[in-house]
């Protein structure tokens, strides 16, 4: 999926603050309606008192309509806006008094006015029209009266009410939206929690989550702990398997290699014995990257089941000197321990053992005859144990990727190797919460410092 | 031009014109730049001082001053909109009327004075009773009446002596007698019984209070009812001969109001003239005596009987209401 990632946290606010705007609006329009029915109703009532009072003063004489205008009939229609006063009243379909061209709307032969709106003497005006037939000799009388009234007051009025509603709906709204804000960090908040304390965790750790979380995220949690502990015997198998798969081919390997020297030496011809010797060399190849993965297998497993001992640092590598010596001597190298008495660390030993085991057989690998292999042990302020050689040294664009897995070094032209050692040396470091450090020296050769903290 | 020249400028008799000004006459301004046109009810003696009073305080504003009736003023701005920029009337219910078809032109820069504007387009700036106003001579010896009662008890008494020196507004002809008489109907019916006594009584009516005023000076009449009383007391030949009373029973007191024209192309200068009426200031620096009462100079609070500014008024302007009207006033006073 390439779309671009959506916030949650954004998606929940701008519905929540989208849908308090929808309100508010909805409810500034609805109040807006409602008062400007009811005040037009007001209107209307007021303007059909008029006219009712109109009607009820007209008497006929004579065939002739007599109206004796009431002075309330006018004097109800007084507003706060002093809005503008329009009548006409009509006999038949003449003009008795009032303004010509104010007929309303359909005049309906009834006592309940007809009324409309519409444009008079250059202002918008609400008319009542009402239409009554009055008794006459010789024939009844029609008697039309429409009063009008301009809408000045009402305008106002619904201004007013406009202007309370819009206050409240956008009071309403910044309420709303401070809610929204609110409830979507506080809803999200067990979410960036869970987020946060996995993030926390350090790269191996794969336990489950045990943290309470709303059910609405259990499914969530119960499926990355389902996924961690998968991972994590997967990860497990394939360490397993390694180890496993490396010990089953070293056992034949020495086998082959034990034959391999014993027809070395029954064989006289020359190409025969080249071959034999090509391939034992490429036996030690095989059994020694066999030896090294199972190591690494080792420092993995070991690794997060440290157990770690006080022992001496010093004891540890004179140790390993004895035991290489006779390598050293085969290859006409000199293996020397540097120490100023002994270093107490709590550490693995096993895992100590390998990482230094490594980077001495790293140094006596490329370290050319007739030079001097040294393992310095030192206790300043941390403890380290650093293993110099006097060969070729690291390749300088080289160094910051050498620890990596099966990395090497592009100088090593056909050294046998496998790019596991420094891998180990590193991950025992940074098990016991150090690190691995190469560098070389000023004089030629490499350095390789194992940094151990206490 | 310096100070003031009173130019009488048109006179507009013989014409044969509907509307005819009772009197026409420009006053200059020192720095005139423009003229206001105004057309008015009150007599030019009695409003020089305020259009002089405005030109001082305005000196680019000369103003043509142009007096009518108030029934008449209607009819010129019917046949002539654009003749005019401000009208000023003591018929409340005429100029109500102006306002209310939308002649007026709304002014939102003028203070409105609680209870004395309509619509910021219609403003009161005085306040006047309408008054009794008896010969002093002729009601030596006899009860002062001070309401309409006493008055009616007081020509029952003696109607031979009364008869033909009772005078009233002829309301067919006067805005402002129309005003008052319909006010006072609206009241109480006090108003009919004391007509039907001047009806008996053969009383003269009138268009003016002026001549009212003089006939009471002269002695060719006793009693005048519905009388402007400032116009009276101001007057100092008859200010001696006359009493002037204010009902007590109740006193319709009309306010004179001013607008301004929607088509006038002087609109500042005339919102500059209402806010000077309005404002009062005219009233404050004139010498006593001075005839229009100004609003909240000469009474605080306003009078109770003050003709509001509303619809209601335009119900005695309604031709089927005016004709009852008139046949009833007719009936009771021609007998």
């Amino acid at each position: 999926m390439n779309a671009k990632p959506r916030s949650l946290r954004r998606r929940l606010t701008l519905t929540l603050i989208g849908g308090a705007a929808v309100l508010a609006i909805l409810f500034y329009m609805v109040i807006r309606l409602y008062a400007q029915q009811i005040a037009q109703q007001s209107q209307d009532r007021i303007l059909e008192a008029s006219v009712t009072s109109l009607l009820d003063a007209a008497v006929v004489r004579d065939g002739q309509i007599e109206l004796d205008v009431p002075y309330a009939a006018f004097a109800m229609l007084d507003t706060p806006a002093d809005d503008r006063v329009f009548y006409a009243i009509y006999q038949d379909q003449t003009l008795l008094s009032g303004y010509a061209g104010l007929e309303g709307a359909t005049a309906q032969t009834r006592r309940t006015p007809a009324f409309s709106t519409r444009d008079f003497a250059g202002a918008q005006v609400r008319v009542a029209t009402v239409t009554q037939t009055l008794p006459a000799n010789p024939r009844p009388v029609s008697l039309t009266i429409s009063v009008a009234q301009t809408r000045d007051s009402l305008a106002g009025t619904l201004l007013t009410i406009s202007i309370n509603a819009a206050v409240f709906g956008g009071a309403f709204f910044l309420l709303a939206a401070g809610m929204a804000l609110w409830t979507s960090a506080s809803t999200l908040r067990p979410l960036r929690q869970i987020a946060e304390s996995v993030a926390r965790r350090g790269p191996s750790d794969l336990r489950p989550v045990t943290r309470t979380v709303p059910t609405e995220l259990s499914p969530l949690v119960s499926s990355l702990n389902a996924l961690m502990t998968r991972l994590n015997l997967s990860l497990t198998q394939s360490e397993t398997f390694i180890a496993e798969a490396a010990h089953r081919v070293r056992t034949p390997l020495a086998t082959v290699r034990s034959h391999a020297e014993v027809t070395l030496m029954r064989v006289d011809k020359d190409e025969n014995r080249q071959a034999l010797r090509a391939m034992i060399r490429a036996i030690d190849e095989s059994s020694r990257a066999a030896g090294q993965l199972l190591d690494h297998a080792m420092v993995t497993f070991r690794r997060d089941q440290l157990e770690r001992q006080d022992i001496d640092l010093v004891a540890i590598c004179s140790d390993i000197v004895d035991r290489l010596t006779p390598v050293a001597d085969m290859m006409d190298l000199d293996l020397m321990l540097v120490d100023q008495g002994p270093v107490p660390v709590k550490a693995d030993p096993i895992l100590i053992q390998n990482a230094v085991r490594n980077l001495v057989d790293n140094a006596l690998k490329y370290s050319p005859p007739d030079k001097v292999v040294r393992i310095i042990v030192a206790c300043d302020p941390d403890p380290t144990i650093t293993v110099t050689d006097q060969g070729i040294g690291f390749p300088d664009d080289q160094i910051d990727m050498l620890s990596n897995r099966f990395q090497r070094g592009n100088n090593v032209k056909d050294t046998v190797g496998s790019g596991l050692g420094l891998t180990i040396a590193q991950d025992v470091a940074e098990a016991h919460g150090g690190h691995l450090e190469l560098k070389n020296l000023k004089g030629g050769g490499a350095c390789a410092v194992l940094h151990l903290s206490h | 031009m310096r100070g003031l020249a009173f130019v009488a400028l048109i006179l507009w008799a013989g014409l044969a014109r509907a509307a005819d000004f009772e009197e026409r006459q420009v006053f200059d301004a020192p720095e005139a730049t423009q003229t206001l046109r105004v057309l008015s009810s009150t007599d030019t003696d009695s409003f020089a001082p305020v259009l002089t009073g405005f030109i001082a305080q305005n000196p680019s504003v000369s103003i043509d001053y142009a007096v009518a009736g108030s029934a008449d003023i209607v009819d010129i701005i019917a046949q002539c909109g654009d003749c005019f920029d401000v009208v000023i009337s003591s018929a409340m219910d005429l100029q109500l009327k102006l306002a209310n078809d939308g002649l007026a032109r709304r002014l939102p820069d003028v203070d409105p004075s609680a209870g004395s504007q309509w619509r910021q387009s219609l403003f009161g700036f005085t306040h006047e009773p309408a008054t009794i106003v008896l010969n002093r001579a002729a009601f030596a010896g006899r009860p002062m009446p001070k309401t309409r009662q006493e008055l009616i008890e007081a020509l029952r008494a003696d109607p031979e002596f009364f008869r033909g020196k009772v005078g009233t507004y002829d309301v067919r002809l006067s805005g402002l007698g129309y005003l008052f008489a319909t006010q006072d109907a609206r009241t109480s019916e006090t108003y009919w019984r004391l007509m039907e006594v001047f009806g008996s009584l053969g009383a003269l009516l009138y268009c003016c209070s002026g001549a009212m005023i003089d006939d009471l000076a002269q002695g060719d009449l006793f009693v005048a009812y519905n009388v402007l009383g400032s116009y009276a007391a101001t007057r100092p030949e008859t200010r001696e001969k006359v009493t002037i009373i204010t009902p007590t029973d109740f006193a319709t007191t009309m306010m004179r109001t001013v607008l301004v024209l929607d088509t006038t192309s002087q609109a500042e200068a005339a919102t500059n003239l209402v806010r000077y009426l309005t404002s009062g200031i005219w009233a404050e620096t004139d010498r006593p005596g001075y005839p229009l009462p100004a609003i909240g100079v000469t009474e605080v609070p306003p009078p109770a009987g003050v003709v509001t500014l509303e619809p209601g008024l335009l119900v005695y302007l309604d031709a089927l209401k005016r004709s009852l009207f008139l046949g009833a006033w007719s009936s009771a006073l021609e007998q």
